[in-house]
């Protein structure tokens, strides 16, 4: 016999498909590839809904890639937040590979959504990815690998924040128990609820040398390797690539107002001292600059600020003009 | 005249772990022409495709070279001197097969019809019709060696089937190829393939078994792929790489 072509590519999508027969969840098509998992659409049997299932990669499903899946779906799990995919199952295949189940959120990646949606739509959006990476930051977790395609905007407006695969938790180990949190991050006695100590677990990177995320949005220090360096303020620089890359579309600067172009400039320092000390903190900036207030990253010149505020209380001041010139008419007419 | 009718069917083939290309250097003239069987089933249509589209041979100097390229692998020995430590045994069976057409060329001793080469039992014409097909819907930029590689996946997965066929035929798991067949082989001829509830009532089954009988041939369809890729390759590492490849799973 001959196989035609599509009856070859299914073949070979179904049989690279993990076995799940007589699992709760059956596999469909992949629908997403992180660095340790593919994320499969499934159904849920006992549910009747669709959900999303990450199962280790074959190339890299060894025992300590496994402990490491696990991990990620603890974090997610502790994290409760609109901004992460909530997780509700985690288990074993037959064939011996870890998966973890989520809910399926469908939407656009963000480099697709800011290629079609007005500036203002898309600095929202990214004010709501620094919102959540401060709730991660508020529990102890850096995420390590913020960029455009990890992010995914929902049909209804809901911003997602994907692939903790290399997320560290780092708030609330030794040091912190000593009281030495790392900036930008909750300390045992912070107000927030930081994330229990994930016993037995091996973080991603514990050696120096090793580099984990992406070039181009990594910090100097993380693509150094240099783990022991990493806080909050290495995801500031990832937050701060992240914006750049979606004002700036296809290398125009043209036309950015500096106030935002010195919220990234900030955000990418090479020195983590310089950089926003927190995500919160820069989303208060983004938040200034959305609602035309002076922002923390720019020195404004007077002229530029008499600009500004012209333009925020545009129709007032017109009102006003408007009025004393018609008063002044008056008067004048009165006098002759 | 041997019967390469284009697939072993799972007869002619041998048992799991016996590698086939060890066995076309033995000294056993007997196993080395069943190895040779075996490598010509799952690899004439590869050669075919590859003298096709990357030496750009009509098909009927195509047939006459992939006939004489078998015929003298086997008479001469050509994969005596292949080494599992320096290449996967597909890429060396593809530089001996471009090295053999390099040499037929700058020799000026193009094969005339027949050629001299024992005829063997190929469907040419079939493989013709598979490569009209496959051009429609390659990308512009695939090469000649993506070409060999995809024909050899087709020729693989093709006799797996055929094999899946043989071993549910007469026995009570006939249904269960049954279901695969409506299900994975359905053709794309623009037909959405048959839902799991359409499929049960057209077979009587209920969805469960639907989808019991699905896993179970899938699982086993996975199973004589396999068999045939280790059988089919240099040593245990090219098998784990062409597994990976595959099916992107590390086998232990």
């Amino acid at each position: 016999m001959t196989l035609p072509e599509h009856a070859l590519a299914h073949l070979q999508q179904v049989l690279r498909t993990p076995e799940s027969a007589g699992e709760r969840y059956t596999l469909h098509e992949p629908v997403g590839q992180g660095g340790m998992g593919t994320v499969y659409r499934a159904s849920d049997r006992a549910l009747g809904r669709d959900v999303a299932v990450k199962v280790l990669r074959g190339d890299v499903a060894d025992a300590e890639a496994a402990v490491r899946l696990e991990r990620e779906a603890r974090i997610l799990a502790r994290l409760e937040h609109p901004g992460i995919v909530p997780v509700h199952d985690v288990g074993t295949l037959g064939d011996g590979r870890v998966f973890y189940v989520m809910k399926l959120v469908r939407g656009r990646r963000l480099q697709e959504f800011a290629g079609a949606a007005p500036r203002s739509d898309v600095l929202r959006v990214v004010l709501r990815v620094c919102e959540t990476v401060g709730f991660a930051h508020a529990h102890g977790v850096v995420h390590r690998d913020l960029k455009p395609s990890n992010i995914m905007v929902g049909a209804f407006g809901e911003v997602l924040v994907l692939d903790w695969g290399i997320a560290r938790v780092v708030g609330t180990g030794r040091a912190a128990a000593r009281g030495e949190a790392r900036p930008g991050l909750a300390a045992p006695a912070s107000s927030g609820d930081p994330l229990p100590a994930l016993h037995g677990v091996p973080e991603p990177d514990t050696a120096p040398g090793t580099v984990l995320g992406t070039p181009g949005f990594m910090a100097p220090e993380q693509a150094r390797g240099e783990p022991a360096l990493v806080d909050a303020r290495t995801d500031v620089y990832g937050l701060g690539a992240i914006l750049r890359a979606v004002v700036v579309r296809e290398g125009d600067g043209r036309g950015v107002p500096r106030p935002l172009e010195a919220i990234w400039t900030r955000a990418l320092s090479p020195d983590p001292a310089a950089r926003y000390p927190s995500a919160a903190d820069m989303a208060a900036d983004i938040t200034r600059f959305l609602d035309a207030q002076p922002v923390a990253a720019y020195r404004e010149p007077l002229t530029e600020r008499a600009g500004r505020v012209f333009r925020k209380y545009q129709t007032a001041i017109l009102l006003v003009l408007t009025y004393l010139a018609v008063r002044l008419l008056f008067l004048v007419m009165r006098g002759y | 005249m041997p019967d390469h009718s284009g697939r072993t069917g799972g007869r002619a083939f041998p048992p799991t772990r016996q590698s086939v290309v060890a066995a076309t250097r033995g000294d056993d003239a007997d196993a080395r022409r069943a190895a040779f069987e075996v490598l010509i089933a799952l690899y004439w249509r590869s050669v075919y495709s590859h003298l096709r589209m990357k030496w750009r041979a009509e098909p009927a100097d195509a047939e006459d070279l992939a006939q004489e390229f078998f015929a003298r692998a086997m008479a001469r020995g050509f994969f005596d001197d292949y080494d599992p430590a320096r290449a996967r045994f597909r890429a060396f069976l593809r530089t001996c097969l471009d090295r053999f057409v390099a040499n037929a060329r700058r020799g000026e001793r193009r094969l005339k019809r027949g050629g001299g080469a024992k005829a063997l039992s190929l469907d040419f014409a079939g493989a013709e019709r598979d490569l009209a097909a496959a051009t429609m819907d390659a990308a512009p930029e695939s090469d000649g060696d993506a070409w060999f590689d995809r024909a050899w996946v087709r020729s693989l997965f093709a006799d797996a089937v055929e094999a899946l066929r043989a071993e549910c035929a007469g026995t009570p798991r006939e249904i269960r190829f049954r279901v695969f067949e409506r299900h994975d082989l359905a053709p794309g001829d623009g037909t959405p393939r048959p839902g799991y509830r359409a499929l049960g009532e057209e077979l009587g089954l209920p969805v469960t078994q639907v989808t019991n009988h699905l896993a179970w041939a899938r699982r086993e369809l996975r199973r004589l792929v396999l068999d045939r890729l280790r059988s089919l390759s240099g040593s245990d590492a090219e098998f784990r790489a062409e597994a990976e490849d595959l099916f992107g799973v590390r086998i232990p």
